[in-house]
């Protein structure tokens, strides 16, 4: 006889309306109320949860610098005129490229990737000078060293700025060499930082809002006091409501604390909403929030609870939203992994609300998302969670 | 049929499987409203899988428990706002201190504020518990927790009380005055039900249950559980204890011995006479100085029935 938890929930309401039990403010008051003295007087994780971030930006920011510069470009040079050269001189004069002139031939580009003498190849043919002259479409031969795939998006960036600098640099009156359009807006400097603080954010909610919620609940199984509290007339969505109260909060405050270091130290842009962007950031927590309370339905230990929400919101988070590696260069199966990644959503929601200003009708297509997701998420683990000590 | 809420606890053909594994097979039994009623036997005998089943928090896989007279697998709500349960775990808060443990559990019974002030009062002077309102439940001794963890399910006032071995590694002070409070508790008019794994508990019970293996093999009084003693029990002393006892249970009328400190316990099949005691004495060539018939007690009463069952 195999009864589940949405019907004992069932039994349980009709039950409830008999003797006129109903879902108490008080009882939800007071689980969260017990669940912020828990995490005050868990201060070593207290701790950590806000200096984590920190230590985390810190890396982020001076470590892990995304910005590439100095690269080693061998050029290859056919033509050997004057506008090659001057060519070349706009490479060397941006910060990001060392060239060196390369004697050998194309074939031996490869050889030369792999001893990492160079990680990017620039190939001038014979007759550049002529091409230019003659205002006919140049063709130059890139050649961009992808075993590191993210270094390769940044540095035929790179490319493409010098390409339109030497371009405006010759003046409109004449014909316009390289059809290059690319033009990189909001970040122009494609400062790393920019794009991390942001991360970070994603990341560190996720972490708050779906491991230590896991782990309060699964705790609560482990030690016998889910057990004690389950004999009370408390209703399912109660527990959940008191459990998860208390992290929201410390999520915000996380988040503030994030924004305001990378407002401050990194000089990260905010143009758009606040208003909008503490909408969809609470969006994103009950989100994860969610992804926690699902988790926690499903394991009986807080190590169990911590090694499973490790592994489905943050590496995720690190790896597949976007975060570090953009999505666009990651394989096409991974690419659809991502959707599933509530950071992915949330990443483009607070890099746009911060560095673009988006409006919520620009953003309406991740928030949908993440309704979606909190929605099914809420629903299954709410019809999971058990109220009483069967699986 | 009896009308429902004359009964305490009305357990009728309960099991309970887990995986393929029976840990209570086919068990009845039922508790007067206001007994303090004991379920007794060792780790692993299906007391708290039983105990669980009350409380609502374990699904019947056959049978029924009903409790005053409602079904603890479907009418929980009402079960639950009526029962107070401490499980065989300390399962308090142990970064909470002893008042904060107390008033969380009031404000998930939702103990009306009237009542609350009255019933805490109440609660820390029978369980001496007063003094220690700001301590952390998690610095408490073993006798204070148990106290504590108890007053936390009296707080709505229960008028049915279950207990999971709740005097298991508490010294014999405290268990002496756990029992004490018990039987305060029961003068009050609730039903108690309370397991525990030391026989010798079962004296302190109305009645008792005794079960093994997912089984009850004997339920009435303590005293009606001694009188369903088939065997004759003899206290034998003298200067050699251990030699006593391997003799006697060379002996083919011998059931069973046990060795009780100083002296031994010999179960007899039948009541040896006069001249069996001579016989042996001389056989044993005066150490054996002394014997008594003895009262059985439960825990003797448990080893036959366990035994014969073999």
């Amino acid at each position: 006889m195999e009864r589940r938890a949405g019907e004992d929930d069932r039994l349980y309401r009709n039950a409830g309306r008999k003797e006129n039990v109903r879902t108490s403010r008080s009882r939800i008051l007071s689980i969260a109320h017990k669940e912020f003295f828990h995490i005050l007087r868990d201060f070593r994780t207290l701790i950590i949860v806000f200096l984590m971030p920190v230590v985390q930006l810190i890396m982020f920011g001076y470590a892990l610098n995304l910005e590439i510069q100095r690269v080693d470009a061998a050029v290859i040079d056919f033509s050997r005129s004057t506008a090659s050269r001057d060519l070349v001189e706009r490479f060397e004069g941006s910060r990001f490229f060392r060239p060196f002139y390369f004697e050998g031939g194309v074939s031996q580009v490869g050889d030369l990737f792999k001893s990492r003498a160079a990680r990017v190849a620039l190939i001038i043919p014979s007759d550049f000078e002529r091409q230019l002259l003659h205002a006919s479409p140049v063709s130059l031969q890139v050649l961009i060293d992808a075993s590191d795939s993210n270094a390769a998006t940044l540095i035929r960036n790179y490319c493409n700025q010098v390409l339109v600098d030497y371009n405006a640099s010759r003046g409109a009156q004449l014909p316009v060499p390289f059809d290059v359009r690319t033009a990189v807006l909001f970040n122009p400097n494609l400062k790393s930082s920019y794009f991390f603080v942001p991360g970070v954010i994603a990341m560190i909610l996720v972490m708050i809002s779906a491991l230590l919620t896991s782990i309060a609940i699964a705790r609560e199984k482990e030690t016998g006091t889910m057990e004690q509290m389950l004999v009370s007339p408390v209703l399912p969505h109660e527990i959940i409501l008191g459990k998860v109260l208390p992290y929201i909060a410390l999520a915000f405050a996380d988040a503030a604390v994030i924004l305001f270091v990378g407002l401050l130290v990194f000089r990260v842009p905010f143009v758009g909403s606040a208003v909008l962007l503490v909408l969809l950031t609470t969006l994103y927590i009950i989100t994860a929030l969610s992804l926690g309370l699902m988790i926690s339905t499903r394991v009986r230990t807080q190590q169990v609870a911590m090694m499973l929400a490790l592994t489905v919101t943050l590496l995720p988070t690190i790896l597949l939203s976007g975060l570090v590696f953009p999505i666009a260069s990651m394989p096409a199966a991974l690419q659809y992994v991502t959707y599933l990644v509530p950071a992915r959503y949330y990443l483009l929601i607070v890099r746009g609300i911060l560095l673009k200003g988006s409006l919520l009708g620009q953003l309406a297509a991740p928030a949908l998302s993440l309704v979606a997701m909190s929605l099914v998420l809420l629903v299954v683990s709410v019809r999971r969670f058990s109220m009483n000590l069967e699986r | 049929m009896t009308a429902p809420e004359t009964r305490g606890i009305q357990i009728t053909n309960f099991r309970k499987l887990y995986g393929k594994t029976e840990a209570v097979k086919e068990v009845s039994l039922s508790v007067e409203r206001g007994e303090l009623f004991g379920l007794i036997g060792p780790d692993g005998a299906g007391k708290t899988t039983l105990m669980r089943a009350v409380c609502t928090l374990l699904v019947p896989d056959g049978g029924t428990v009903l409790v005053q007279g409602r079904d603890a697998a479907r009418d929980i709500a009402a079960v639950r706002a009526r029962l107070g349960y401490m499980p065989q775990r300390f399962s308090l808060y142990q970064d909470l201190t002893v008042e904060q443990n107390l008033r969380f559990f009031a404000d998930l019974f939702q103990v009306r504020q009237k009542e609350r002030e009255g019933r805490l009062e109440e609660l820390y002077r029978f369980s001496r518990l007063g003094p220690f309102k700001k301590r952390r439940a998690g610095a408490l001794s073993g006798g204070m927790r148990q106290k504590l963890a108890l007053s936390c399910a009296l707080v709505h006032t229960p008028e049915t009380l279950v207990l999971d071995e709740p005097t298991t590694g508490v010294d014999p002070v405290s268990r002496h005055e756990f029992w004490e409070i018990l039987r305060a508790i029961q003068k009050e008019g609730t039903t108690i039900l309370v397991s525990t794994a030391y026989l010798d508990e079962a004296d302190r019970c109305d009645r008792v249950a005794l079960m093994h293996e997912g089984r009850i093999v004997a339920v009435g009084t303590p005293e009606e559980i001694k009188a369903g003693f088939r065997h004759v029990l003899y206290r034998l002393a003298g200067r050699d204890a251990r030699e006593l006892r391997r003799f006697f249970s060379g002996l083919p009328q011998v059931h069973s011995t046990q060795l009780f400190g100083d002296a031994v316990h010999v179960v007899f099949a039948k009541k040896p006479g006069q001249s069996d005691w001579e016989e042996w004495r001389h056989a044993l060539e005066g150490k054996l100085e002394h014997w008594s018939p003895e009262r059985p007690s439960v825990e003797d009463v448990f080893l036959e029935l366990i035994g014969s069952g073999r």
